[in-house]
């Protein structure tokens, strides 16, 4: 058959996989965006101002895919940096778990699973689930996601639970270490755990 | 190093690299072909086996996380819902190729484990994560009813 | 391995696997066969139904084997032997159904049997070679079958006649029952089956008249519904034969580039890998086990050369189809005056169409286990087109086609993949297995990935049609320009398939529209493309049907006609079984009351393969602004109803099938001509959460029996995209319907 030819300059291509689209994983690989320590915020004099400076830091990590996938509102996870529906289809179910059938452990185990036959992993955790109905925020501005944070029949936390829960529940950490092909949560989560103490310590104000 | 865990009610020793897919070790090391593999990613369920009970998709369990647990495949089924789904299966002559079907199998008994008289719903969620190419899915979700009907007439009987 | 593994696994091989066993020796696995080529020999192996295969097959001669189709065991059991793959359309038990059913067989006794390669014994009397298409199962072996099963009859019951000295015409058979009334006198096939094969087999017996059908026309039981839901269904996947050498294949990462150099230091130091080699399609790893074979197919570092690659985007691509499908093309067909209807027309419309390349995307990926041991090749595989497929072994390895021995292996779907006229894929694992240069048998498996990227798609075609409406609501001009490309171009099938210029399968479904529209062409542009593609269910008809009936649909209210009315007048009293179709299907969605609020109904009417089907299709929102199709509702007419309850399975998977890429699915390459999709997260498929309540009507004919693999996959695509358009106002000239998201 007669084809038709685009001449390439480099007519050689690296490729460790038959055929994968490396440009993808290249850029889900990107760095991580930076987060900054709280100690960047002392300039702000007023208080109050300071503390919304501070979770609006905290911001670029709740609203970060790699932590807002599994804060959706509805009952379907998110996945990737774009965000879709979970492929496959999968809910809530009781406790964040799935449903019979199907749960979360149908498929994700206690680490990330590499796959055998191409790029990527299945992500892991030994807690993986969603976090609770009450606390999603998929599409949600950074003054909601505040409010319902501060709001313990919404969050189940008091603000030094919630301390606790940013600066090192493990399933957190996980959005720090995600593996390769996943851009990492900005920062760090010690730094994250700092911005959280640090924005109780200003009075916890929310952005309007 | 050996992995030791029960397959089909039978202590079992797997001496294989300890990150090898619990597919392959089924498959390559037992020889138990029922469980088969379709994607490798967790996307299509036709590798699903019961662990510990409950279903899992045996392409990306690496088979250290096994160890000690009690693994249950197609060809290890038993008990009421096992023979009220496969009995069904067959009534209504759901599979066309059929090899996607003994994950559905494995999937749809452990919704019947769980949930007796399943709703649509509570199948939808349950089997969307089984592919079926031939698109056999109006007879699985009937022959899942039928399955839950026949428990239900043989428990009050 | 422990030896406590081994002693579970062999202490779990069942019994009724025994069969395939040789001479006891204990080197079968899992029913695996191939201890020696003396197994080989006396064994048939291209099937396995378990339990009742013990009888009839292996290892024990039938008594009674009076043609190629039919034998008969001393224990009754009646062996047919299918000459077509079986992947879940049901020719194992259709053509079973001709058999017994001439025969008087009770349903119990009958096994089927997929047969090997042999193209003289199980030529396709519409192909020329051994193989399975174009959903013509039914079609070439209604008369063929019947007739063995006649034949077989006869002598039964003349050796029965003999024994007990009375005329062959006092006998009946009921159920596997002869029987001779008068005397009281009665036995079995199994009984006389050895004085049956003494006797000479008639060439033309009597065949029964419709109204003396037992079987064909009820609603048999599959014979391969309960090893398929208890995984003892072997497939090729399964096999693993002794000294198994499991093989991967690292393919081009776009169509057309060839291997420059390897560095496989990585992939060999992986325990298990034994090899790597390159082959003219890749890079293949050979290894002791699937999971080694794997990693070193990540492992393998390879530099291609893309100088003769296609490097084109879709996007691209569609650019150039458009341009050509703006000028007319070669006529397919050119009635009338098109120009000038649509000149001196009161309304014309126009719609350009893209349809992307499909993957078929088979539940079992391609595969094959080869084994090349003392100058002879026996191979097991799904194979579709046995002939050609014998034809790459033998030439792969350079021996005369005697020397090659081909087995039918149960196929995990196929919707065209495994129907190869170059026979690609068992020359490719053909060169897999000769690049090793060992007689041990290799198995080669397609990962996923291999499978999506791995083309022989759908072809991606354009169209662009013109419409014009007279004052009056009349349709008076038809202008439909496909561009596509030919995938019969070069093959075994060019000869018969393209006649003039015209490839028949490009236009099929379009040419022969079967409106009464005065003017009409139907115009062809075969575009070139590096892509290489395939048939895939239903060929083009999925392109031309989708283009066709909604673009009907949409002059049919333009011009302020009802779609199902306005459909039946423009076939007029010529189309009888199209008319009956859509008559049929349109009470049967009217029985089913007024449509709900939130969702809308589409039609559309397509005949393929000699089948005739009517879609209704109810459909609304899903919620997120994508379509849900709520309920489908089909009749089909496909002649003779061989077995209703297989047709509706045909109607319902078609239909799922159909749906499914025509709400999702895109293969798509990027600049530079990679395919973007890899797997089931991006490339679909339909999910039982989006499968409609389906209920389909099978009408009663008399007409000879045609296929039903396929015909169902046609209508769904527009009878959805009809309701959408009314529903929504939006025409969907692009699929899929949902686009495809990164």
């Amino acid at each position: 058959m007669k084809r038709i030819l685009f001449t390439l300059a480099g007519t050689v291509l690296l490729a460790t996989i038959a055929g994968l689209a490396l440009e993808t994983a290249s850029a889900a690989d990107a760095p991580a965006e930076s987060l900054k320590a709280p100690a960047a915020f002392e300039s702000i004099k007023d208080k109050d101002a300071r503390s919304v400076a501070l979770f609006e830091e905290m911001g670029k990590v709740f609203t970060h895919p790699r932590c807002s996938n599994c804060h959706p509102r509805g009952d379907s996870p998110r996945q990737g940096m774009a965000m879709h529906i979970h492929q496959p289809p999968v809910v809530r179910g009781a406790g964040g778990m799935g449903a019979p059938g199907m749960r979360c452990s149908t498929c994700h185990g206690k680490e990330n699973m590499p796959f055998v036959t191409g790029e990527g992993s299945i992500p892991g955790n030994p807690a993986w689930r969603l976090a609770p109905a009450e606390q999603g925020w998929v599409g949600k501005s950074l003054a909601q996601i505040c409010q319902q944070l501060k709001d313990p029949e919404r969050s189940h936390m008091t603000l030094a639970e919630l301390q606790k829960h940013n600066a090192s529940d493990g399933l957190v950490g996980w959005g720090w270490h995600p593996g390769k092909g996943r851009q990492p949560a900005p920062g760090s989560q010690t730094l994250f755990g700092e911005l959280t103490q640090a924005w109780i310590d200003t009075g916890a104000r929310c952005p309007q | 190093m050996a992995v030791n865990f029960t397959l089909n009610g039978k202590p079992v020793s797997a001496d294989v690299d300890p990150e090898t897919p619990l597919l392959w070790v089924i498959r390559d090391t037992f020889r138990l072909t029922g469980t088969k593999f379709g994607c490798g990613i967790a996307q299509c369920g036709a590798c699903t086996v019961h662990l510990n009970g409950l279903t899992r998709r045996s392409c990306v369990t690496p088979v250290s996380q096994v160890g000690g647990g009690t693994v249950t495949t197609i060809e290890g089924l038993d008990g009421p819902e096992a023979k009220a789904i496969q009995d069904a299966w067959v009534d209504i002559d759901v599979p066309q190729c059929g090899f996607c079907q003994s994950g559905q199998v494995m999937s749809a008994i452990a919704l019947l484990r769980e949930i007796p008289k399943p709703s649509d719903e509570n199948i939808n969620q349950a089997m969307g994560g089984n592919i079926c190419r031939c698109a056999t899915y109006v007879r699985i979700r009937k022959a899942i009813h039928n399955a839950a009907d026949t428990l239900a007439s043989t428990a009050e009987g | 391995m422990t030896d406590l593994t081994r002693t579970m696994a062999a202490a779990d091989v069942p019994d009724d696997l025994a069969i395939h066993n040789v001479s006891g020796n204990g080197v079968s696995r899992r029913g695996f066969l191939i201890g020696s080529a003396a197994a080989a020999a006396t064994l048939m192996v291209g099937v396995y139904l378990p339990g009742k295969a013990r009888a009839a097959s292996a290892g024990m001669d039938p008594a009674f084997a009076p043609n190629a189709f039919v034998r008969v065991a001393t224990d009754s059991t009646v062996t047919v032997i299918i000459k077509h793959i079986e992947f879940g359309q049901g020719p194992a038990t259709g053509l079973s159904t001709l058999v017994a059913d001439e025969m008087d067989a009770d349903w119990s006794q009958i096994h089927a049997e997929l047969a090997p390669a042999n193209t003289a014994k199980y030529v396709n009397s519409l192909f020329g070679v051994q193989g399975t298409g174009g959903s013509t199962a039914m079609a070439n072996s209604y008369s063929q079958m019947r007739k063995a099963g006649a034949a077989a009859r006869t002598v039964l019951v003349q050796a029965a006649a003999n024994r007990w000295q009375v005329e062959p015409g006092e006998i009946t058979v009921s159920k596997g029952v002869i029987r001779h009334t008068a005397s009281g006198q009665q036995t079995t096939f199994g009984e006389v089956a050895s004085d049956a094969a003494r006797l000479e087999v008639p060439q033309q017996p009597t065949l029964k008249t419709p109204d003396q059908f037992t079987l064909i026309g009820t609603d048999v039981p599959k014979l391969d519904s309960r090893p398929k839901s208890t995984g003892e269904q072997r497939f090729t996947q399964d096999l693993y034969p002794d000294n198994l050498v499991v093989a991967t294949i690292v393919h081009p990462p776009r169509f057309g580039a060839t291997v420059a150099s390897v560095n496989d230091s990585k992939a060999r130091k992986i325990a298990g890998v034994i090899a790597v080699r390159t082959v003219p399609m890749g890079v293949a790893v050979y290894a002791e086990n699937t999971y080694a074979a794997l990693r070193g197919r990540a492992a393998v570092e390879v530099q291609w050369n893309a100088a003769n690659a296609e490097t084109r985007s879709t996007v691209e691509m569609e650019k150039t189809y458009s341009e050509a499908a703006k000028k007319p093309g070669l006529n397919a067909r050119n009635d009338g005056d098109v120009e000038q209807s649509l000149a001196s027309a009161d309304t014309v419309i126009e719609a350009e169409y893209f349809f992307p390349f499909l993957a078929h995307a088979p539940m079992e990926t391609l595969d094959a286990v080869i084994q090349f041991k003392d100058g002879k090749v026996t191979a097991w595989a799904g194979t579709q087109i046995q002939t050609l497929d014998m034809g790459a072994l033998a030439g792969v390895f350079g021996v005369d086609k005697a020397n090659v021995t081909l087995y039918t292996e149960y196929a995990g779907g196929s919707f065209g993949r495994r129907a190869q006229p170059g026979g690609d894929f068992m020359a490719e694992a053909a060169m897999v297995t000769k690049a090793l240069g060992s007689d041990r048998p290799v198995k080669l498996m397609w990962t996923r990935e291999n499978d999506i990227q791995g083309g022989r798609y759908r072809p991606l075609a354009v169209h662009r049609l013109r419409g014009g409406i007279d004052k009056n609501g009349n349709i008076t001009g038809w202008d439909q320009q496909i561009a596509v490309q030919s995938f019969m171009k070069g093959t075994a099938f060019e000869s018969a398939m393209i006649k003039d210029g015209i490839d028949s399968s490009a236009v099929e479904g379009s040419r022969e529209l079967p409106y009464a529209i005065a003017n009409l062409r139907v115009g062809q542009h075969l575009m070139d493309n590096g892509v290489p593609t395939l048939w895939w269910r239903s060929v083009e008809h999925t392109h031309n049907a989708y283009a066709n009936e909604t673009f009907l649909d949409q002059l049919l209210e333009k011009a302020g006609k009802d779609p199902v009315d306005g459909r039946l007048a423009l076939l007029g009293d010529s189309h009888p079984r199209y008319r009956g179709v859509l008559e049929e299907v349109a009470a049967m969605a009217g029985k089913a009351g007024p449509v709900p609020a939130g969702r809308e109904r589409g039609v559309a009417l397509h005949k393929s393969f000699n089948t005739y089907v009517a879609q209704i299709a109810e459909v609304s929102d899903n919620g997120n602004g994508e379509p849900r199709v709520n309920r489908i509702w089909c009749a089909v007419d496909c002649g003779v109803p061989v077995n209703p309850n297989v047709i509706r399975a045909q109607m319902e998977g078609g239909i799922g099938f159909g749906i499914g890429a025509v709400l999702y699915d895109a293969i798509t390459l990027s600049d530079g001509g990679h395919v973007e999709q890899t797997n089931f997260d991006r490339y679909r498929s339909l999910r039982i959460h989006e499968m409609p309540d389906i209920e389909v009507s099978v009408i009663r004919s008399t007409e000879a029996p045609t296929g039903v693999g396929e015909p169902g996959t046609p209508p769904s695509g527009p009878a959805i995209a009809n309701a959408w358009r009314r529903l929504t106002g939006h025409s969907v000239h692009r699929l899929p319907l949902v686009p495809v998201t990164a």
